[in-house]
């Protein structure tokens, strides 16, 4: 049996990752299309001080532990979707 | 899909970056280096060159520290200089909006285009229709006659190829009252005997040039002078950080605010004498009343329905209410309402008891520049909390739920949800008493205050969250 790939999508629940545009984020299981519903796992996550120690800019989101800068719903489907595509799993 | 662009979000940058500096104290030596930071040499330009770029986020720091753009002295007065005489302000105006020409891009007047798309088709079904005869054909394809053109939109509906384009000019097509209009260099100007001060050009702007002047230098300078700050909180904050409002309440408190009074605690006195008048209209033999809690809409009515005048309910709104019950129990303090909307800080310059206004978005920045982890934030609080009726004000329909609540199916109520070109048509349809119902609520902005806008989650995502803090509460 092959295991089931599951999207860990975490967004970061700091207040600089708010109100700068991360206040959407939650909101992305329902942008999903059909094919990714089951695949992606929504949580938030404790700041992690992306903002502070790198030159990136929030909002900040991990998705299976890779990190996505300027993040957006559509960025992120955008990305879920090219792992699929080209099957990149991590 | 979603609400944020890099207009809000550069606004948003700033406020952050203005709010770090004067909580640090350092504003003195880095206010003119903002601009530098945030567009620092050799990065791209968003406009014609990073000098451009800059100079823009010069003007809409200086509308942040609460300057109208027109009361510019010099092109080489610095920040810092503005920064000494917002300090020295005594008094505010009640202009709350100021268009920042450096940023306005004079978007050409609103017209229909002929996109590449144009087969240049036997048909011909633009020209055929246009009923001035200003489409006509060159090298085989439609060019339509702007000087004849009277935008009547007959070519962009007839075309199979889908070639014709309307290219709008975004903040006069959002205001609904015709106020944003532009001179004769194609800038735009808010003309305020028209405005309603709904905002709705601010959040349509895609260069982001029209800019609400904050309260923000006058917030800080009480704070710095010790003085006791009130916190008067609309109920829509439920709405704008997913956190429980315990904890949304204890960063207002860290941020500074020495108390906090639900502004639903004023919807609840709102909702007695709502109830009452209209209950005594009617008796009166009144066919109807409209609710008058939303300032954009009683300015709507006062300059540009004044049939309606009469029907506007006398009662005041919630924050007027909540700034008197904040100077009874706090006499000396000062008053700050916190909400997500442009109309209101322009109320407040008129509400006595209330002294300032800060949107949402600025309420984040602070919790920013504050290092407030909101999740941290202890979930009790002991404050006196409003009851569910008064809380629903937040959203459209709240107002005229709370009244049925009371009077039952007496009241036939309808709902305008949304100020915009179509509903004023309605209202003014209302106003000639063709209507079914005896109770008309109006809320400006869709959704009700939940879609304000300055708010930092809107519309549908605003209301879904709203409805699980509700139900947490009555949990």
């Amino acid at each position: 049996m092959t295991e089931e790939k599951i999207y860990k999508v975490q967004i970061c629940t700091g207040t600089l990752c708010h109100v700068m545009g991360g206040a959407e984020l939650p909101a992305l299981e329902e942008y999903l299309p059909k094919s990714l519903k089951s695949k992606v796992k929504v949580k938030g996550m404790v700041c992690a001080n992306y903002c502070t120690e790198t030159k990136l800019k929030p909002p900040f989101v991990l998705i299976n532990g890779e990190l996505m800068s300027e993040a957006s719903i559509e960025k992120i489907v955008h990305y879920i979707q090219n792992c699929e595509e080209n099957d990149t799993f991590k | 899909m979603t609400h944020s662009n890099n207009a809000t979000l550069t606004r948003r940058e700033l406020l952050i970056q203005l709010c770090k500096l004067l909580k640090e104290d350092t504003i003195e030596e880095q206010i003119d280096r903002i601009p530098l930071n945030m567009r620092p040499k050799g990065n791209q330009s968003l406009r014609c060159c990073i000098h451009k770029d800059r100079a823009v986020l010069k003007y809409k720091i200086m509308a942040l520290l609460g300057f109208n753009i027109d009361d510019e002295i010099d092109e080489l007065t610095s920040l810092r200089d503005y920064l000494h005489l917002a300090k020295e302000r005594k008094v505010l105006t009640p202009t709350v909006m100021t268009v920042v020409d450096e940023a306005c891009s004079s978007c050409q007047q609103g017209s229909y285009n002929v996109s590449n798309m144009c087969q240049g088709c036997e048909a011909r079904p633009c020209a055929v229709n246009c009923p001035k005869d200003a489409v006509h054909f060159v090298k085989g394809q439609a060019e339509i006659d702007h000087e004849v053109c009277v935008n009547c939109g007959k070519c962009l509906q007839e075309c199979p190829f889908h070639a014709i384009i309307y290219r709008p000019v975004p903040c006069e097509e959002a205001c609904p009252v015709k106020a944003i209009s532009k001179d004769e260099q194609g800038i735009e100007h808010i003309d305020y005997d028209k405005c309603i001060y709904c905002g709705k050009c601010m959040a349509s702007c895609p260069y982001g040039a029209i800019m609400e002047k904050s309260h923000i230098i006058e917030i800080f300078q009480a704070w710095k002078s010790k003085e006791k700050i009130i916190a008067l909180v609309a109920p829509s904050i439920v709405a704008q950080f997913r956190q429980s409002v315990p904890k949304i309440y204890n960063a207002i408190k860290k941020i500074g605010f020495s108390d906090i009074i639900e502004v639903a605690e004023g919807a609840e006195i709102t909702i007695e004498h709502e109830t009452e008048e209209w209950a005594e209209r009617i008796h009166s033999g009144c066919q109807l009343m409209t609710t008058s809690c939303c300032h954009a809409y009683t300015e709507l009515v006062n300059k540009h329905i004044p049939e309606l005048q009469g029907k506007v309910s006398k009662t005041h709104t919630p924050m007027v209410y909540a700034g008197k019950l904040a100077k009874d129990r706090f006499p000396d303090a000062i008053t700050v309402f916190i909400g997500p909307c442009t109309a209101k800080r322009h109320e407040a310059y008129f509400a006595k008891d209330i002294d300032y206004a800060l949107s949402f978005e600025e309420l984040g920045a602070l919790f920013v520049a504050n290092n407030i982890d909101l999740e941290e934030m202890d979930d009790k609080i002991d404050i006196q909390f409003a009851k569910k009726d008064a809380q629903f004000f937040a959203q459209s329909g709240g107002v005229s739920q709370s009244i049925k609540n009371k009077k039952g199916d007496s009241l036939k109520s309808e709902l305008i949800n949304g100020i915009d070109k179509a509903s004023i048509r309605q209202l003014k349809q209302i106003a000639k008493g063709k209507t079914k119902s005896n109770f008309i609520e109006v809320m400006s902005c869709e959704g009700g205050c939940l879609g304000g806008v300055n708010s930092l989650i809107k519309g549908n995502q605003a209301a879904i969250v709203f409805q699980k803090n509700q139900e947490v509460i009555s949990s």
